[in-house]
């Protein structure tokens, strides 16, 4: 694994996508699903058609923050043989090909029994610019936090409609200079496609705004290029996980690459810029 | 950290047994214990173990516990950490517990004196008859507890977990008794194996929900019901089951089942005279040891002994027994020992008795463990299925397959040459047998009609 690669920063992601006049899109790939070598290829390509940031996944035993796709996703990619190890190795050929910076979404069990040391130590040198960790607010993430600052990467907290402004406020603080994003979880509920974003999600994005400068990132149950649409004019990036899966899940086999990536485009069209491929990496 | 074996635990406990005889030496005994456990923490816990401190203001016991759960949960469980500690202050509140303890559960439960099973192992042997409370199971204590707190918080909508089916019975009970909407998540696997319990759980006007994602038991159950909880989080009271969980449940279910540990204490000073050598119970999430533990915990003559499901045996790999083969981890909002392989993903479980067959443990005993105040040993399927059979046939009580892993691990005791005629020990008999006829009936090879 090349341990000399820079660490992409995020905020550049966002930076960039707000000069375009668009919204970010960050779409989902699960490491080892539907296999070691299609989550690689989906990950390139939805780099190299303009993805502005990568989240890659990290399969769980028990994922309790998502719904049945990611769950099934993440049962199959156990069954393969996918681990923490794994998606770290995944991470480095990806980051090794695309500059798309990626952020790493994973249960909090996994990294504590790789060691978080040792763990940030690893995925720094595997190209990896921040960390999602769905199980751990930021009452119990500072062991985590401080180790991962120390790498250049950033902890994107999440903050959800049933977070008070108080919790909001802690997370802008604690995420203050981070050089990450706030994730607002559109609805309280787990991760899944929804035909329609909850009717709230414009006051509560606002509620965040009004609190931290970081970029927001809007996710669960984004699904559509309606949604994105919708959330470019309220936040700064859409992130977009079951739904890219069911796609791949539509696709027959030899198709699957090419059915997500124009699906991606879809949602592109619907960011606010007409011509993603000028701004996809090189 | 080292990892144990059924054979190093037992003789561990032996030669600290042996070392027993005087005041003096069981005093180094347990300094040396301590020193052992201080050493194996590797979150490194190993002090002292300091009764009624814990958990802290973060929900910690030591380096145990907290809250590790998805954001949407964090101002739900600040609510139900309010809301509890506002009831406990409430005179009313726990007046009208202990009442409906007293009337609607039967409490105090009987603590039985086991003259052919003492006389069997060598030893004054007491059985804390939970079994016999309302329900069949100790369960119903944190259920009530819960419930009238749930009430309280102005929620109508309970969920609860079951492995075993007596939380989700003990849960529909309450709900029927306090006219609230109850749904109980259940691996498809437990569903099979106590179709009992969950055709009870129906008379009681309760929704069953199978539960088909991972081994399909209770761990997977309670994510199900984390989910549910994640998405009606406004409306609904998620009444966990066991002392596991983010803070405050693990603190809120020992403070419920410790009923356990105060009647047993105070009727065996009536009854024996004096407090016992050894108490005694299984370990699956843990609340009733906690709750028999947890009372007894400050006396320091008193010998802890936590007993976890061997299965097929620990060698096998196919077993619940956490705290003997597990290192920490964090599964379902606390850190605590943690059945996982080297990869971290939880691995699945093994013991005929579905009420252990959980990979996780509440954190409190993994500070018990840590700080070597109480020791945790296995007992397999087929040790637990003899103490069963001779529950049965001698003292006439037919024991929950769960409870008949404490008495097994006391008949070994007694099979060793550990326990002394003039010793008194208490083993919580956590639930009864009623249910696990058919499991029983299958082991042993015999038809049911």
């Amino acid at each position: 694994m090349p341990n000399t690669l820079r660490v992409r920063p995020i905020a550049g992601a966002f930076a960039r996508a707000k000069a375009e006049g668009r919204v970010a899109l960050i779409p989902y790939v699960m490491a080892g699903y539907p296999d070691v070598e299609t989550s690689e290829a989906l990950a390139v390509a939805l780099g190299e058609a303009g993805a502005d940031v990568l989240e890659i996944g990290v399969p769980f035993s028990d994922p309790l923050a998502d719904g049945a796709t990611i769950q099934t996703a993440s049962h199959h990619a156990l069954e393969q043989g996918m681990t923490l190890t794994g998606a770290l190795a995944l991470a480095g050929r990806v980051s090794a090909q695309v500059a798309t910076p990626l952020v790493l979404m994973t249960y909090y069990n996994p990294i504590f029994s790789y060691g978080i040391e040792r763990f940030c130590e690893d995925a720094s040198a595997a190209g990896v610019a921040g960390l999602i960790v769905p199980d751990l607010p930021p009452e119990e993430a500072a062991p985590l936090a401080t180790a991962a600052e120390q790498r250049g990467i950033a902890l994107n907290f999440l903050v959800t409609p049933t977070s008070p402004d108080e919790r909001v406020e802690q997370v802008a603080r604690v995420a203050k200079g981070s050089g990450g994003f706030v994730y607002c979880v559109s609805l309280s509920g787990v991760t899944g496609a929804r035909a329609q974003l909850p009717e709230h999600l414009a006051a509560f994005v606002a509620r965040v705004r009004a609190r931290t400068d970081l970029p927001l990132a809007v996710g669960f149950g984004v699904a559509r290029a309606e949604h994105v649409a919708e959330i470019g004019r309220i936040a700064d990036g859409a992130v977009v996980a079951s739904a890219l899966l069911n796609a791949v899940d539509a696709a027959p086999p030899e198709k699957r690459v090419a059915t997500t990536v124009a699906f991606l485009r879809e949602l592109q069209s619907s960011t606010g810029q007409e011509t993603p491929e000028d701004t996809a990496a090189q | 950290m080292l990892h144990y074996t059924h054979e190093t635990v037992i003789s561990r406990e032996a030669s600290i047994f042996l070392m027993a005889k005087s005041l003096k030496a069981a005093q180094s005994a347990t300094d040396a214990q301590k020193k052992t456990q201080g050493e194996e923490a590797s979150t490194g816990t190993g002090t002292t173990y300091r009764h009624g401190s814990y958990p802290d203001a973060r929900g910690r016991f030591g380096d145990f516990g907290g809250r590790f759960v998805p954001e949407s949960l964090m101002a739900a469980l600040d609510e139900l950490d309010a809301a509890y500690a506002n009831a406990r202050q409430d005179a009313a509140f726990m007046a009208a517990l202990a009442e409906q303890e007293r009337v609607y559960t039967g409490r105090p439960t009987p603590l039985y004196f086991a003259e052919r099973l003492s006389r069997r192992v060598g030893a004054r042997v007491y059985l804390k008859r939970e079994d016999l409370a309302h329900t069949g199971a100790h369960k119903i204590n944190n259920a009530l507890g819960q419930g009238l707190l749930a009430q309280r918080m102005g929620k109508r909508r309970i969920l609860a977990e079951t492995g075993a089916g007596q939380h989700g019975v003990a849960t529909a009970t309450v709900c029927a008794k306090l006219g609230m909407e109850c749904i109980v998540y259940m691996g498809e696997e437990d569903i099979h194996r106590q179709s009992l319990n969950v055709f009870r759980m129906k008379l009681l006007g309760a929704e069953v929900r199978p539960v088909t994602a991972g081994s399909r038991t209770l761990k997977d159950a309670i994510n199900e019901a984390m989910r549910d909880w994640v998405t009606n989080v406004a409306t609904t009271y998620y009444l966990i089951g066991s002392a596991v969980g983010p803070h405050p449940y693990p603190v809120m279910v020992r403070d419920f089942q410790s009923v356990i540990g105060r009647e047993a204490r105070a009727q065996v000073l009536a009854e024996a005279g004096r407090l016992p050598d050894v108490v005694v119970a299984c370990v699956g999430g843990g609340s009733n040891s906690i709750g028999m533990f947890y009372p007894f915990a400050g006396d320091e003559s008193v010998r802890l002994v936590g007993v976890e499901a061997g299965g097929s045996g620990i060698a096998s790999g196919k077993h619940s027994a956490t705290l003997v083969a597990g290192r920490p981890g964090v599964l379902h909002g606390a850190l605590s020992y943690l059945l996982q392989d080297a990869d971290g993903q939880v691995i699945e479980t093994h013991s005929i008795s579905a009420g252990l067959d959980y990979p996780g443990v509440g954190p409190e005993h993994s500070y018990l463990r840590a700080t070597g105040r109480a020791t945790y040993v296995a007992a397999d399927d087929e040790e637990a299925l003899r103490a069963f059979r001779i529950l049965s046939e001698e003292e006439g009580i037919i024991p929950a397959l769960e409870s008949s892993h404490a008495v097994a691990a006391v008949l070994a005791m007694g099979e060793r040459g550990e326990l002394a005629a003039e010793q008194v020990v208490v083993i919580n008999l956590s639930g009864r047998g009623d249910k696990d006829i058919n499991t029983v009936a299958k082991a042993l090879d015999v038809t049911l009609e």
